[in-house]
Order: structure tokens, then sequence, then C-alpha cells
């Protein structure tokens, strides 16, 4: 009776983990494009900075992005005051709160590899379907998106791996609520904490496979990653 | 029916600054080294580059103070150096990729292009399964089905090796004799300028230092960029006689006629006939003793110094062309040849080019 209520709660956490981290991925390709295609074209000043704070997930404890994510979300920071006028309430322990610090923290997960491989692709290829007609937009959709394709293969895939494996954001943002805000990693610190070391060996074993398998396909998929990206 | 063009680029360390009024027919070469800034004209053609200046077509104004045509609504067709196809698209998409998007404009139909380029068995090929040749083929095609009203070349054939090339050359002929489009041709190629041009653009560190119709310029002795070994006359004539038992063809111009290789060119056949400077000698009177078959009455037009001191480019008029010859200022001097002297060339070979 207990094992099985035990094996519900883990499941609860690892269907938990995905729908996060496909959320996450799908929401950051949807912004990550446009902000990569931007890093990648542009050459305006502003680049270095802009640059600089998408990769500043990559170097800050996510302690402290899950720190100054809790203050600006909850009751008293500006975007805590907008979702409440907004009657979404606070995000802070709840599941969209969790999303938006996903998306923030595995921003340079999915940015880099596309920005990498909108530069190259180069002028040339743009240029020549501006020759045959198509616009701008006609261009980014009908070349640069296909060219760049081993690259949103490699931003997904990163994406979702790297927002399945987050803690630290989580911890602060979403403490440790069953069905809504516990994920994988969480609930093994729980079991860890609790001396339950089979089910965290369960779970802790599954995600090293997770990984593994991932980072195989990213390989195997796509042989010419390790020049692309 | 004319194309102007009127441009002005500051980059630092190159300025392009030229104002050009070219024949709205035919193929126009931009000739001039590497450098000269030929390439940065056709950008601004194409509005790929964005300089200062005024560009129209056969009376459609594509930029001046006011107007900037974007690339894309310029009604034009561009083959870069390096074909630059789409990898992701096979041969037949790449075709239909400016054919879509021009809708009807395109006079062009797809399948004469695939007839007249030789694309047919390379349709579901993709670009990185081609050839060189074959790339800029399909690239050239590619940019006649986008319907274009003004066809840009950027060296084509540079990035072809010798063979290539020679096999690549008789289907730019073709596009030339078949398609009425007027073509930009940027080369530092001279025998390919003398083998496609009909109107010749020479460029110098930026600037026009000479243009004019093709057999003019180049038998011009005073043109700022030396050519070197490359130097020579280039002018039409028609196959008048081929003679099986020396596998000769006699080609007839106006004033005159020559004796060249048959290469099977049909009587009454038009080629292009090019003669270098440094195959051409002068004599004061005919020598029917020598090797050479070409022997033709001439009078000395003009002459300058060439780059070496001991040589000196002599223009020459036979019959109603023009001839360059090239030989030591020494002999200029001993047969005394000013301007107006009637004198003998002896023309060592002559090649056809198309």
């Amino acid at each position: 009776m207990i094992e099985s209520a035990n094996f519900a709660a883990d499941l609860a956490a690892i269907w938990l983990t995905v729908k996060l981290a496909a959320v996450t991925t799908l929401l950051l390709l949807l912004i990550g494009t446009p902000i990569a295609w931007w890093l990648a074209r542009t050459r305006s000043a502003w680049k270095g900075p802009v640059g600089a704070v998408v990769a500043l997930p990559i170097v800050l404890p996510p302690t402290v992005l899950g720190f100054y994510l809790l203050l600006l979300m909850g009751p008293e920071g500006v975007v805590g005051k907008l979702t409440t006028a907004a009657g979404m309430g606070l995000l802070p322990f709840s599941f969209s709160g969790l999303v938006v610090a996903s998306v923030i923290y595995s921003m340079p997960f999915v940015v880099q590899p596309l920005q990498n491989a909108f530069e190259a692709i180069g002028d040339g290829p743009l240029e020549a379907a501006a020759t045959l007609r198509a616009s701008p937009l006609d261009a980014f959709f009908s070349v640069a998106l296909p060219l760049a394709k081993p690259g949103f293969l490699t931003a997904t895939i990163l994406g979702f791996a790297h927002t399945v494996g987050e803690f630290g954001v989580v911890l602060m943002i979403g403490g440790n609520i069953p069905d809504k805000t516990r994920v994988v990693s969480v609930l093994i610190y729980d079991h860890v904490e609790a001396m339950e070391y089979g089910r965290a060996h369960w779970l802790a074993g599954g995600m090293v496979a997770f990984s593994f398998v991932v980072l195989l396909a990213l390989y195997w998929l796509n042989p010419t990653g390790r020049r692309r990206t | 029916m004319s194309i102007a063009a009127r441009f002005r680029v500051d980059y630092a360390g190159f300025a392009l600054d030229v104002d050009l009024d070219l024949p709205g027919s035919g193929v126009t070469a931009l000739f001039g080294r590497s450098g000269c800034g030929k390439t940065t004209l056709l950008r601004c053609m194409a509005g790929l580059e964005r300089g200062a200046g005024r560009l129209a077509v056969n009376g459609e104004t594509w930029q001046d103070a006011g107007t900037f045509v974007p690339t894309h609504r310029r009604p034009l067709g561009y083959v870069f150096q390096d074909a630059r196809l789409f990898a992701h698209l096979d041969v037949a998409r790449n075709l239909d990729f400016g054919a879509r998007r021009s809708g009807s404009a395109g006079a062009v139909r797809r399948d004469a292009v695939v007839e007249l380029l030789g694309l047919g068995p390379l349709l579901d090929r993709l670009p990185a399964r081609l050839s060189g040749g074959e790339q800029q083929r399909v690239a050239i095609a590619r940019a006649l089905l986008a319907g274009p009203r003004l066809l840009l070349m950027d060296e084509p054939l540079a990035s072809l090796d010798h063979a290539r090339k020679q096999e690549f050359l008789p289907w730019l002929e073709r596009v030339r004799d078949e398609l009425e489009i007027p073509v930009i041709y940027v080369s530092h190629a001279p025998d390919e300028v003398a083998r496609l041009a009909d109107h010749l653009v020479v460029m110098d560190a930026g600037r026009v230092v000479a243009q004019g119709p093709l057999a003019e310029t180049l038998a011009r002795v005073d043109l700022p960029i030396k050519l070197g070994e490359d130097a020579g006359a280039v002018f039409a004539a028609t196959v008048a006689e081929r003679d099986a038992e020396w596998h000769l063809a006699r080609v007839e111009f106006p004033g005159g006629e020559l004796w060249v290789r048959d290469n099977g060119t049909p009587v009454g056949r038009v080629v292009r006939v090019r003669i270098l400077a440094r195959d051409v000698s002068i004599a004061n009177s005919r020598h029917e003793d020598s090797s050479i078959l070409n022997v033709l009455p001439a009078t000395v037009l003009a002459h300058a110094a060439e780059d070496h001191p001991s040589q000196v480019l002599v223009q020459l008029r036979v019959g109603e062309n023009l001839l360059l010859g090239r030989l030591t200022r020494r002999s200029a001097q001993r047969l005394d040849l000013a301007p107006g002297r009637e004198v003998w060339v002896q023309i060592k070979a002559v090649a056809l080019v198309g």
C-alpha cells in the first residue's frame, strides 16, 4: 500500500518534470529564435550586453537567480504587482512560476546553439534569396530556418535536458509542493534527506540514464554538431 | 534602352566613384584587377550594397535620391562567384525558388531553361552532389527563371578549373545568344571578356578608366591598365569556306580575310576572332617565303610604350578592323612606323573564340 503510494508520488514528479521541460522548451524556441537571429545578424553596440545577459545563467549560482526571481515575482516585486493586477495571482510556488524561472534559466542553452547555427549560414544564402524576390521574412522562413535545422535540434535537446536537471531555481521559486512544483530533482533531495536511498537510487539512476541517452542522441542525430554548435 | 548607373561608395581605404551609361542589351563586361571595385559596383546595382547614387534600368528607376528599391523587389538575376545554391533544396526546388516568387513576370519558360543549360538529369540532386560547373549552371538557370530584366554575373567562372571553364563557356554563350536580357558580367580574365562581351568597361581603383564597344576598346593602345601578354584585338568575321584537305577555314571580315584552324563551324556562321598583339609582326614589304599563312596590308594608326622599355604596342587598321601588334622599340624605329604608314602584318595565330 505504502509502496504504491510512493510509486504514484514518484510518477507524479516525473510527469511534472517532463511537462515543465516540454513547456519551457517550446516557449524557449519561440522566444529564443528571434533573440538568436538578432544576435547573429546585428551590428548594434547592444549585441555584447544582450549576449552577456542571455549567458548569465551559465555562470550564476541557481540560488542567486532564484532569489532575485522570487523578489521580482513576489507581492512587493514589479512582476508580482503586474500579475496580481492582471488577476493571475502570484507566480512563486506555482507551475507558471516554475515555467518563467526555467525559461530564464535555460535560455542560453537554446539561444547559443541557434545563434551559432544562424551565424554559420552567413549572408550568402540570404543575399541569394533576396535576388530571387524573397523578402527578408520570407528568406528567414524558407532559407534560414531549414538551414539552421541542426542548431534547432541541438537547442531543443539541450533546453529540455537542462530544464529537467534544474534544482536550485526550482527550490527557490517553487518550493516542494506535490503535483504542483515537486519535480524529480527535488524529490531525489527529499528521499536522501529521509534516508530513503532505495527510492533515491531509482530516480537518480533514471536521471543518469536519461541524460546519457539524450547526449548520445545529440551526437547521433547531429554528426556535424561539434562544428555547428 | 539603356542602363544609367551612378554610384559613390566610401569605405575605409577604398572609394568607388562611377558614372556609367551602358547599353540596355547585350553583354557588358566590367573588367579590371581584383580589388578595383567591379564587384562592389555590381552589388550596388543589385541593392545588396547601399551606395549613394542613382540607377535606372531601361526606364525604371531602382535608386535615386529619394528611392531605394530593396533587392527583393528589383526584377534582376544575380549569379554569384560561389553558386550559393540552397543546400537544403534539390535542383528542381532551387530553380522554382525565384520562379514561384516572381509570379508570371518570368518570360522564360522553365523547360526551355532546363534544356538550354542541360539540367534535365540533375533535377532531383542536392547541390552537395553537383560539380562546380553544374552548380554554376543551376545558379544561372535559377536566376533566369526569376524573370530578370537585368542579369548580373559576378565572375561565375572564377571557381572553376580550366577544363570546367571550357566546358561551361558554351552554355554562357547560349544564354547570351538566345535570351534578350542585358547582362553585366564582372571578370578579370581577358579571354572571357573577349569571348562573351559586346561592350567593355575597364575599371581601376574604383573608377572607370575606359569604356566602349568591345572591339574598339580592346584595341586601344592607351588603355590605362596594361594587359601584357593578353593584349590583343577581337572582331567579328564570317566563315566563308572550309578546306577539307588542309583542315583550314577561311573567314572574311570587311576588307580582309584570314585562314584559321577549322573547328567545324559551318559556312555562313558569324564567329569572333581574337588576335593577340604578341602574335602580330610587321614588315615593310610582303614576304612570300615564310611559314605564316595570314599576311595582310595594314595602316599604322598609333603606338604606345609598354611596361618594359624595350617594347611598343602598335595599333593598326586592317580593312575596317583594328589590330594590335607588339614589337620591340628598336624594330619600330628601324621600320619607321609613324602613323599613316602602309605596312604588311604577319599574323602567327588566330583564335576563334565563339
